[in-house]
C-alpha cells in the first residue's frame, strides 16, 4: 500500500472513485487527515451527505453509469450514527446493492462501505490508498459483457 | 428531474489560503477552468477568502455583477460555511444560494502531486457549480432551548461549571457517580505551584454547590441514556441505592460508631486501600453531601441479616437508614450538557519492572497524596507499609506516559506534582529525595520558579529513565533503583526506602461508553475530542454538548477551571439566545408522488413521519435531517432541503466530467 501520492504517467490508468461521506464521521476524518497533513492517493472525490443513510442506491448506479471506477460510502460505526440508525439502514441497503452489482459481474472491490469515525484519519488514509490500489489493478470500470446498459434502475427496482 | 431555476449567474472564488492551498493546487489554472463552466459569469482567486476583504469581494460582486449563486473553494465547510453564507446573505441574496468546496483539508493538505491536486480541485468545483444551480432559497430553522443544563462529573471541573451556571440563574443537574462530589482534587493535601491547601480552596466550593438553590446534586448516579437534540435533550439518570435517605441523614456519623463492626475491614476507596473502612461510612470528612453510605457487599444485613441493626437503632427517629432502597431512575430535560468526567490514574502494575503491588516500598503518586494529607490514612505522617519512616525516597517520572508501549502523550501534570510531592515529603521526613526524570516540563505560571525552589531545598535530580526496581540484597526492606544517568553518562544504582511512581493520566475506564451515550468522539488517546483544537476547545461535534477538565485531555487544576468556565459560558451563550438556528436540511413530502406505501415511516428514527389521509406527512420539528427516508422512498416523493436528489446527481456528474 502506498503512503504517498501516485504520480500519473501518461499511460497509467488512474481510477476515479466517488466517495459519499457522512458529515459527522468520515467527512470529519478526512478533515482530520488534512489537518494532520497525512498523504494519500488523490483518486477519490468526496460528496458530503448528512448521514450514510442518505445514500440512495441510485447514486451508486449513477456514479458507475457516469464513469466512476469505484464507489466508497463512509459512515459512523454501528451504534454511533448521529441519527441513531441511519448507518444500519445504509448497511442493509448496501448488502443488497453489492449483491446486485456482483451478480452483474462487477468486482466487489469497486464498491465499499466503511465505518470511519471522526478520529480515524489514519484509517481513512489507509482505505483511500487501498481502494485506489485495488481498482488500479482491476482497470477501468466496464460493464461486463451481456449486462444491461448502465442506465440507473427505476426506483422501484432498487432495494430500499 | 427538476430543471435548475433558470440559468443563474454564478460566481466562483478560489482561495489560496496563503500558501496552504496555492502551494499544491494551481489556483490560477483552477480559476480559469471554473470560468468556462456553464453559468459561471465570474471566477476569481484570492489570497484569503475568509478575511474581511475576501468577504467584501463576494458582496461587491453580487451587487456589481448580479451574481445569483456563489461557490467558494477553500477550507472545510466546518470552518467557514457560516462565514461565507453570511457574506452571501449580506450581499443581498439568500444565504443558501451558496456552496463550499473543500480544497484544503481534502486536497492540498493531503496530496503532494500538483497536477493531481489541481485536477481534483477542478472536479470538486465543477460539482459545486452544477449543484448550486438547483439551490432553493431557505431559512434557518429556529427551535426553542430548554434553559436547564446537566453537568456530568463532580470533580473540580464539574463543580466550577455548575456554580458558574447556577450563579447566572440557570437550573443545573450535577450528576456524580461516587457518593460525594470532589473528584481527584479532594484527595490532595496541597496543590502546585502555590501549595494552597486543596481542601481550603475546594471545600468552600463544594459547600456552595450543596447550598445553591439552583443546583440539584445527584450522587451515586450515572447517565443511562440520552435522546433528543440540542436545546431539548432528554436524559435518563440511574441512581444507585445508598441505603441511606439523603434528606433524612444529618451527617452526625453516630451510625458509624454504632456499627457492629468494631474496626473497618473493607479497603477504603478514597484512601486507595491504604486504610480500612466500615460497611457504613462517609467517603471523607468534607464529603458533599454529608450523608453516610452503606456498602451492601460488606454489611452483614445484606448477607446474613443483622439481628441488632445498631445503626438503625442509633439513627432512631431520624430514620435515615433504608435497607430496601433499590435502583431508581429519573428523566430530566435539559438544553445543554457539560461533560466533566475527568481521568483515571495509569494502573502502575501494568509495568511490572517498577514493582508496584509486588514490593511494599513502592507507592503511586495518588497514594502518596493521601499519605501526606492531614486527613489521610496516617493523618499526614509518612509511615510506610512496614511501619517505618523513610530516610531516602526515589520519585520516578513519566510512568505510563511518553512511551509507545503505554501512552505516547505527556500527561502534563506529573513533573509538577512530583516536584510538589518531593517538597512535601522533604518537609515531613527530611529524607534524601531523588527525582528520576526524562525531561523536566514546567511550562506554567510560577512553575519554573517552583522547580528552582525544590532544587534549592536539596532534592537530587537525575536525568534518566529507571529501568528496574529490585529489592536490596540482605533483606534490608529497601529497594534499588537502577537507571542510566544520561547527563553523567553512567549507570546509577540508588537504594531507597520508598519509591513514588508518577503515574500518568488516562481516560476514565468507561470513556468509550460515555462517548457513545452522548454521541461524541474520542481521539486516539481515548480522551474526548473537542470540536476544534484551537477555535472550539470546549465544544464537541454534537451541538449543545460541551467538555470541561481532564476528560478532554490531561491538564492541571488552573487549566481545568479555565476550561470549565469556558464550557459554562458557551452553554450560557447557547441558552440565553432562547432559541437556536438549525440547518434547514429537513425532509418534506411531495404529496402528488406519495403512494402511501409507508416505507418511510419505519425508516425514521425520530418518529417524525406519519400517514395522514393515505399520504406521508413529515413533522418538521421532529425531523433531524438525516435523509434516510429520502433515500428509501420508492416513488421519489420525499425531498431533503440542501441535499436534494438533483443536487447530489449533479455533484456526481460534476466530479466525473473530467475536462
Ligand atoms: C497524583 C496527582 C496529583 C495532582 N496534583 C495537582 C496539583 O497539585 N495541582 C494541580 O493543578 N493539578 C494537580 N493534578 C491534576 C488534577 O488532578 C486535575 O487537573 C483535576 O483533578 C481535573 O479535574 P476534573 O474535574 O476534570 O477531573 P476529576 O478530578 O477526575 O473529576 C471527575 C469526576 O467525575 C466523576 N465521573 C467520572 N465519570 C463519571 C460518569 N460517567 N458519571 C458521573 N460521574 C463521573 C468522577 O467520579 C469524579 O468525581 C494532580 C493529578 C494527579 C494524578
Ligand atoms: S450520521 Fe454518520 S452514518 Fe448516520
Amino acid at each position: 500500500m502506498s503512503d504517498t501520492d501516485t504520480t500519473e504517467t501518461a499511460a497509467a490508468f488512474e481510477p476515479t472513485i466517488v466517495a459519499f461521506f457522512c458529515n459527522w464521521c468520515t467527512y470529519l476524518a478526512a478533515d482530520l487527515a488534512g489537518t494532520s497533513r497525512m498523504k494519500y492517493a488523490p483518486n477519490a472525490r468526496i460528496i458530503r451527505v448528512m448521514c450514510s443513510g442518505r445514500v440512495d442506491p441510485q447514486f451508486v448506479f449513477d456514479a458507475f453509469a457516469k464513469g466512476a471506477d469505484g464507489v466508497l460510502i463512509g459512515g459512523c460505526h454501528p451504534g454511533d450514527c448521529h441519527y441513531q440508525e441511519g448507518n444500519t439502514k445504509a448497511l442493509r441497503r448496501f448488502t443488497l446493492l453489492r449483491r446486485m452489482l456482483t451478480d452483474l459481474g462487477v468486482e466487489e472491490e469497486r464498491i465499499r462501505l466503511e465505518w470511519i469515525s471522526a478520529a480515524e484519519a489514519d484509517r481513512l488514509r489507509d482505505v483511500m490508498n487501498e481502494m485506489a490500489d485495488q481498482i488500479r489493478a482491476l482497470g477501468p470500470f466496464r460493464l461486463p459483457d451481456g449486462a444491461v446498459a448502465p442506465a440507473a434502475p427505476r426506483r422501484e427496482e432498487v432495494p430500499a | 428531474m427538476r430543471e435548475p431555476n433558470g440559468t443563474p449567474r454564478i460566481g466562483v472564488y478560489v482561495c489560496h489560503c496563503g500558501t496552504n492551498i496555492a502551494s499544491t493546487v494551481d489556483v490560477a489554472a483552477v480559476r480559469d477552468a471554473a470560468e468556462s463552466l456553464p453559468g459561471v459569469v465570474l471566477s476569481r482567486d484570492y489570497k484569503y477568502m475568509c478575511s474581511d476583504p475576501g468577504q467584501e469581494l463576494i458582496k461587491h460582486d453580487i451587487a456589481e455583477f448580479g451574481l445569483e449563486r456563489v461557490v467558494v473553494a477553500s477550507c472545510s465547510p466546518c470552518l467557514h460555511e457560516e462565514t461565507f453564507r453570511g457574506a452571501v446573505g449580506e450581499g443581498g441574496i439568500n444565504p443558501y444560494f451558496f456552496q463550499m468546496v473543500n480544497i484544503r483539508e481534502h486536497d492540498s493538505w493531503v496530496h503532494r502531486d500538483i497536477a493531481a491536486a489541481t485536477a481534483k480541485a477542478n472536479d470538486l468545483i465543477r460539482a459545486a457549480v452544477r449543484r448550486v444551480r438547483f439551490h432553493e432559497p431557505l431559512e434557518p430553522r429556529r427551535v426553542p432551548i430548554d434553559p436547564r443544563v446537566m453537568v456530568v462529573g463532580g470533580g473540580i471541573a464539574g463543580i466550577h461549571a455548575a456554580l458558574t451556571l447556577a450563579n447566572a440563574g440557570k437550573q443545573v443537574y450535577l450528576v456524580e457517580r461516587e457518593p460525594s462530589i470532589g473528584g481527584h482534587m479532594a484527595m490532595f493535601d496541597k496543590t502546585f505551584p502555590t501549595l494552597d491547601c486543596a481542601a481550603c480552596i475546594l471545600t468552600p466550593k463544594m459547600t456552595q454547590v450543596r447550598a445553591h438553590p439552583n443546583i440539584q446534586i445527584m450522587t451515586m448516579s450515572e447517565v443511562e441514556e440520552v435522546s433528543g437534540f440540542v436545546g431539548d435533550y432528554r436524559v435518563r439518570v440511574k441512581h444507585h441505592p445508598r441505603f441511606v435517605i439523603e434528606d433524612a441523614c444529618v451527617g452526625c456519623l453516630e451510625c458509624i460508631d454504632a456499627c457492629v463492626f468494631r474496626n473497618g475491614k473493607t479497603p477504603d476507596e478514597f484512601n486507595l486501600g491504604l486504610s480500612k473502612r466500615k460497611p457504613i461510612y462517609i467517603p471523607f470528612p468534607q464529603a458533599v453531601p454529608q450523608v453516610v453510605v452503606i456498602d451492601p457487599e460488606a454489611c452483614i444485613e445484606f448477607r446474613a441479616g443483622c439481628r441488632k441493626k445498631t445503626c438503625v437503632e442509633v439513627c432512631a427517629e431520624r430514620n435515615a437508614i433504608d435497607f430496601q432502597q433499590e435502583v431508581t431512575y429519573d428523566e430530566v430535560t435539559v438544553g445543554a450538557i457539560i461533560l466533566a468526567t475527568g481521568f483515571q490514574a495509569f494502573e502502575a502494575s501494568r509495568l511490572p519492572q517498577y514493582g508496584y503491588g509486588r514490593l511494599d516500598a513502592v507507592y503511586t503518586a495518588l497514594e502518596v497524596e493521601r499519605l501526606v494529607n492531614a486527613s489521610g490514612p496516617t493523618e499526614g505522617s509518612i509511615v510506610l507499609r512496614d511501619g517505618s519512616t523513610p530516610t531516602s525516597i526515589g520519585i520516578i517520572h513519566c510512568i505510563g506516559s511518553r512511551d509507545k508501549n503505554t501512552n505516547e502523550y505527556c500527561s502534563r501534570v506529573c513533573c509538577m506534582y512530583s516536584l510538589k510531592l518531593a517538597h512535601l515529603l522533604k518537609e515531613k521526613t527530611d529524607a534524601e529525595i531523588y527525582e528520576f526524570y526524562i525531561d523536566m516540563r514546567t511550562p506554567g505560571k510560577g512553575f519554573e520558579e517552583f522547580y528552582n525552589r525544590v532544587e534549592e531545598e536539596g532534592v537530587h535530580f537525575i536525568r534518566g529513565k529507571v529501568a528496574d526496581v529490585y529489592p536490596e540484597a540482605g533483606n534490608t526492606g529497601r529497594v534499588v533503583l537502577q537507571a542510566e544517568d544520561t547527563l553523567a553518562g553512567m549507570v546509577r544504582k540508588i537504594p531507597v526506602d520508598m519509591v513514588v511512581l508518577a503515574t500518568g493520566l488516562e481516560p476514565q475506564p468507561d470513556a468509550e461508553d460515555v462517548r457513545r451515550t452522548f454521541n461524541i468522539t474520542c481521539g486516539s488517546g481515548g480522551f474526548f475530542t473537542e470540536r476544534h483544537p484551537k477555535l472550539a476547545p470546549v465544544s464537541t461535534f454534537t451541538d449543545g454538548v460541551f467538555l470541561a477538565g481532564a476528560c478532554q485531555g490531561p491538564k492541571d487544576i488552573p487549566d481545568t477551571v479555565a476550561q470549565a468556565g469556558a464550557a459554562a459560558a458557551e452553554a450560557l451563550a447557547l441558552i440565553d439566545a432562547g432559541h437556536i438556528e438549525l440547518e434547514p436540511n429537513t425532509a418534506f413530502v411531495v404529496e402528488e408522488r406519495c403512494s402511501g406505501c409507508r416505507t418511510c415511516v419505519g425508516m425514521c428514527p425520530f418518529s417524525a413521519i406519519s400517514i395522514v389521509d393515505g399520504k406521508a406527512v413529515i413533522n418538521e420539528v421532529l425531523c433531524k435531517g438525516c435523509g434516510t427516508c429520502v433515500a428509501a422512498c420508492p416513488s421519489g416523493a420525499i425531498r431533503q432541503n440542501l441535499f436534494e436528489d438533483e443536487e447530489i446527481f449533479e455533484e456526481i456528474l460534476g466530479v466525473l466530467t473530467h475536462v
